[in-house]
């Protein structure tokens, strides 16, 4: 909001430049965001917290500042000339919803001349974000950003001698202002002139009883309504308007007479006229007097200040606040306009505000402490990124996708990855239903990644994914995923290591093993995301950890991905409820270890899994380690057939071997591959 | 008999001399030095002569054997090291290629900020406290003194799950949280990282986006604390000559409330376009429990008293790194990820 300070000058003095002013406001907790010079004034830019709506209206503003710089304020004083009719034969006001409208004034003002307003009340409505209209209604607006109390006129010819204030009736029809017809609903207020609506109460008037050209006669509104409902009744009808604002932040129910009256003073000034004398007000229950205590050594004990009582009551008293002592207490008394002050932390933050935040010495908290730190879990996470990032680039995608990527991971309908927690109000489709994998994301940033010529990608990510629960809040889980395509980086040595199936099993081998789980299984997959031929089940023990793999070509197809990707998925809390300390198991041999290589030609359905286990099953004494060095097929081995050679490292802990150790180890090796697999020796 | 010495000795050096390698060396070892070379050849000789003549010659052949020995095997050494230069002269390399080139992965620039952070509230003692990311309205709104219609709820429009479940928009439902779950221990001392989630996107809101949340809660804990603590914190993640400071503001579960701003890590306060030309840089909110809230986390609020802040993540790393778009964030190009 753009306040003027020559306006402003109108309520309070003060000597400050404005950028001293704006400074002080700042650090009192009235933010101004910056400051416009128009000829000889200064507009600022008002940010307000929530809290202090009251500061929408300059004489409210005008507080603050003479609380800052210890003056006090001018209030526009009040001289109105009356007729001598009475206003009780104009209008009967009758409040139905007393709950919502604890208050409701109505003044009269005669025989007005419509036209437009002076160039000054023009170019103030204007700096402040006010379309002026005619003097009437811009005299409504003006004394809004005066007094922070919203007025509505109406037409009195058009409206009749009624004003009832009640909930519309569910279904009810309403045109405001805006020319927009509006559906109603019971829990919203209006004003009606005895039938129909009038207004949405506190929000805007309606079309059929606004101020025209031709109107004579106006009936003024100053009213206070119930802000949460005038809130919830304007994001109903996604209607705000400077009047509802102001409501939904609170009013001050007292000031609702001063502004009328001042509204009826201007109109008599600006467009003639005569007020009818007296104001239809009905205030059924007056606004108890709001006490609050303040316990002087209560604002030390929260601040950790040592401010003395009598500077606690000259900063209420700054405020005008009226204070009195009690037992060594000082009882304030709230003033209406200040409806944020409920509790007696509130004072104590009006001290302290007043006193300076920069005045408060700071401190550090002494007393007993516990050791902080991470908990397992928090420790185990961190330790996974440890693992991956020397390898692959962490992502951070948005936990919520649209739903069409299941259709692109072919997911089939029963799947129950596409049981989802739906946002009922998402921004947009792409963003409609929570994750329920990781995959669709590391996917999505594959394919942007090589859209934009962006080659050779390692991508994880760690985070939560999403399933409804059967009750209460959704189950969230913590997985760890990963993208790869591409090769290594160009370079000038032959090393160029293919980002593949082989290489992403190589990473999660690696991060298994870390963490004591290199027991692991890979099992053939099934499933709808990645190649059949290329994908692998994680068990450990029987239970599923994830699935690593070459993402599905169609899958792949479906995200725009032109090369292969490989992918993997993992349950970061089942790695963890089964993750193990590494204990040192093998002892270090002071004997010298013998390496010995063995090529064997096997039928292409054994897997180096199963060989593997044959060689370790046949020789567990003396076989130290076993690994495949080569695989090759094609010339010289049959068509169906394989060969594949191991390198085996043999060692003893209780002698140096001889050749006629290793071969008999050897033989026994090739023995147990020939009878479980008919394996030749090459 | 001397004559044939002094002719193997002048024959001897000269070859030596003219020798280019260990092998040849080796060879004219043999031929002089070795059991059936010429010096031995002359020492068998030494039989036929009288003892006299037999002393005298004896010696002299001695020390010539002595001295050929000694010539040898300089010379040896000469060759293996003019040897090895040549050899390290032929094995140079192009130092100037670049080396190997390994996986360059990296954790993402929120993570090293929230690492950092985190361990620096790590060592002022506190704990790392985790909630859900979806959350009732309860701990999310009503526990934290935000009951509906609250003007406070507009500052974070919500993605609603139902009527009664969100995406947290905030990390301080787990302020809650986790004083249920304490309560009545003391002290408590926890940062609450996570993700949150707002009905905002544009190009300074992102609708996800990160926060760190802090809480405090013991005997006698008092606002000068607030600001001892958060300058601490602003001095270590932002340097010790960065200037702070606190203005009033509103939060509905803090009260007194206060923004912290720290002197403009672009232009050291001097006034920019990153400052908005203020100088200042709002960081984070914070404030003194409300009295509300304690006793919703099940502490009286007369017997202990608390502070809890809360920040953007991203917006710290954006001051830190340099970065002038929150969008690049969440992007995850891998030109903007591989740079940290």
């Amino acid at each position: 909001m753009g306040v003027s300070i020559n306006w402003l000058k109108q309520y309070v003095d003060f000597n400050w430049r404005a950028e001293e002013l704006a400074n002080r406001l700042t650090m009192a907790g009235i933010a101004i965001e910056g400051i416009d010079q128009e000829d000889d004034d200064f507009i600022l830019d008002l940010d307000l917290t929530p809290n202090r709506g009251d500061c929408l209206g300059m004489i409210n503003l005008a507080r603050e500042v003479a609380a800052l710089n210890g003056s006090s304020i001018r209030m526009p004083e009040i001289a109105i000339k009356e007729n001598h009719e009475n206003i009780n034969q104009y209008i009967k006001v009758g409040i139905d919803a007393s709950d919502l409208c604890q208050r409701y004034a109505a003044r009269l003002v005669k025989n007005v001349k419509i036209q437009e307003s002076p160039a000054w009340l023009q170019k103030t409505l204007i700096h402040s974000g006010i379309r002026p209209i005619n003097n009437v209604v811009d005299v409504t607006n003006y004394v809004m950003l005066e007094c922070n109390q919203p007025l509505h006129a109406f037409d009195y010819n058009l409206l009749g001698n009624t004003i009832l204030v009640r909930r519309a009736r569910a279904g009810e029809r309403f045109t405001t202002l805006d020319e927009v017809e509006r559906k109603l609903d019971n829990d919203m207020l209006v004003i009606t002139d005895g039938s129909k609506p009038v207004a949405l109460a506190g929000i805007m008037g309606g079309l059929d009883s606004e101020i025209h050209d031709a109107t004579v006669n106006v009936l003024l509104e100053s009213a206070w309504f119930l802000g949460p409902n005038i809130r919830r009744t304007s994001r109903k009808v996604g209607l705000r308007s400077e009047s509802s604002i102001r409501f939904e932040k609170g009013t001050d129910i007292n000031g609702v007479i001063y502004a009328v009256n001042r509204a009826a003073m201007l109109i008599q000034e600006l467009a003639g006229g005569e007020v009818v004398k007296g104001i239809e007000d009905v205030y059924p229950e007056p606004r108890k007097e709001l006490q609050v205590t303040l316990r002087p050594e209560r604002v030390n004990y929260l601040l950790g200040t040592e401010l003395t009582p009598s500077q606690m009551r000259s900063y209420l008293e700054q405020l005008q606040f009226p204070v009195k002592e009690q037992k060594g207490n000082f009882i304030v008394n709230i003033p209406s306009y200040r409806p944020d002050i409920e509790i007696e932390v509130d004072l104590i933050e009006e001290v302290a505000r007043l006193h300076g935040y920069d005045k408060i010495e700071p401190g550090l908290p002494g007393g007993e402490t516990i050791p902080g730190g991470l908990t397992p879990f928090q420790k185990f996470r961190d330790e996974i990124k440890n693992i991956m990032s020397p390898y692959l680039n962490e992502v951070i995608n948005y936990s919520f996708i649209s739903e069409e990527n299941f259709q692109r991971l072919l997911l089939p309908q029963d799947s129950n990855l596409r049981n989802v927690v739906r946002i009922a109000n998402p921004l947009s489709e792409e963003q409609a239903v929570m994750r329920t994998l990781l995959l669709p994301g590391l996917l999505e940033n594959a394919s942007t990644n090589l859209a934009r010529k962006n080659e050779n990608l390692e991508f994880y990510e760690m985070g939560a994914v999403f399933y409804p629960a059967e009750s209460g809040l959704p189950l969230e889980r913590i997985r760890i995923g990963a993208v790869v395509c591409g090769h290594s980086d160009v370079n000038w040595t032959r090393h160029r290591v293919e980002m593949d199936f082989f290489y992403l099993k190589g990473i999660v081998e690696n991060l298994l093993w870390k963490l004591g789980l290199e027991d692991c299984e890979f099992v053939v997959a099934k499933d709808f995301s990645y190649h059949p031929g290329r994908s692998a089940v994680l068990k450990y023990y029987g239970d599923e950890l994830g699935i690593i793999g070459e993402v599905h070509p169609l899958v792949l197809h479906n995200y725009d991905i032109k090369q292969r990707c490989c992918a993997f998925e993992l349950d970061v809390e089942k790695l963890f409820a089964h993750k193990r300390t590494r204990l040192m198991v093998d002892k270090i041999a002071r004997y010298p270890a013998v390496e010995r290589d063995i090529a064997v030609v096997l039928a292409d359905e054994v897997t180096a899994a199963a060989a593997l286990k044959a060689i370790r099953d046949a020789e567990r004494e003396l076989l130290k380690d076993v690994v495949v060095f080569d695989l090759y097929s094609g010339e010289q081995v049959a068509v169906g057939y394989k060969s594949m050679a191991f390198r085996m490292t043999f060692q003893s802990m209780e002698r140096t071997l001889t050749d006629n150790d290793i071969n008999s180890s050897v033989n026994r090796i090739v023995d147990r591959l020939q009878k479980d697999f008919k394996a030749e020796l090459r | 008999m001397l004559n044939k010495l002094k002719e193997i000795a002048d024959n001897s050096e000269k070859w030596l001399s003219q020798a280019s390698n260990i092998d040849e060396i080796n060879e004219l070892r043999v031929k002089v030095l070795g059991r059936k070379g010429e010096i031995t050849q002359v020492l068998r000789g030494l039989k036929d002569l009288d003892a006299g003549e037999r002393a005298s010659v004896g010696k002299i052949a001695n020390q010539l054997k002595e001295r050929l020995e000694n010539m040898f095997s300089s010379r040896t050494e000469e060759i293996k090291s003019q040897e090895l230069e040549l050899r390290l002269a032929r094995e140079s390399v192009d130092i100037s290629l670049p080396g190997l080139p390994l996986q360059r992965g990296g954790k993402h620039p929120l993570t090293l900020i929230n690492e950092e952070i985190r361990d620096i509230f790590l060592t002022m003692g506190f704990s790392v406290a985790e909630g859900p990311e979806i959350e009732s309205d309860y701990y999310n709104f009503e526990a934290l003194n935000i009951p509906r219609d609250h003007p406070a709820r507009e500052m974070q429009d919500s993605f609603y799950i139902s009527e009664d479940i969100l995406l947290r928009t905030h990390t301080s439902p787990v302020q809650v949280r986790t004083m249920e779950k304490l309560a009545p221990q003391l002290p408590v001392k926890i940062i609450v990282p996570g993700r949150v989630y707002r009905r905002d996107d544009d190009a300074t809101h992102s609708p996800m986006f990160n926060q760190v949340e802090g809480l405090v809660i013991d005997k006698r804990i008092t606002f000068g604390h607030l600001k001892g603590t958060l300058m601490h914190f602003a001095h270590k993640i932002f340097g010790e000559d960065v200037k702070v400071r606190y203005r009033p503001s509103f939060f509905p579960f803090t009260e007194p409330s206060a923004e912290m701003d720290i002197s403009c890590v672009n232009c050291k306060g001097s006034g920019c376009r990153v400052c908005s030309h203020t100088g200042w840089l709002e960081i984070l909110g914070a404030g003194m429990v409300d009295p509300r809230v304690l006793q919703f986390g099940g502490y009286d609020g007369e017997q202990v008293t608390g502070f809890a802040f809360g920040m953007g993540v991203e917006r710290i790393a954006m001051l830190k790194y340099g970065i002038n778009d929150l969008r690049l964030f969440f992007d995850n190009d891998k030109r903007f990820l591989r740079q940290f």
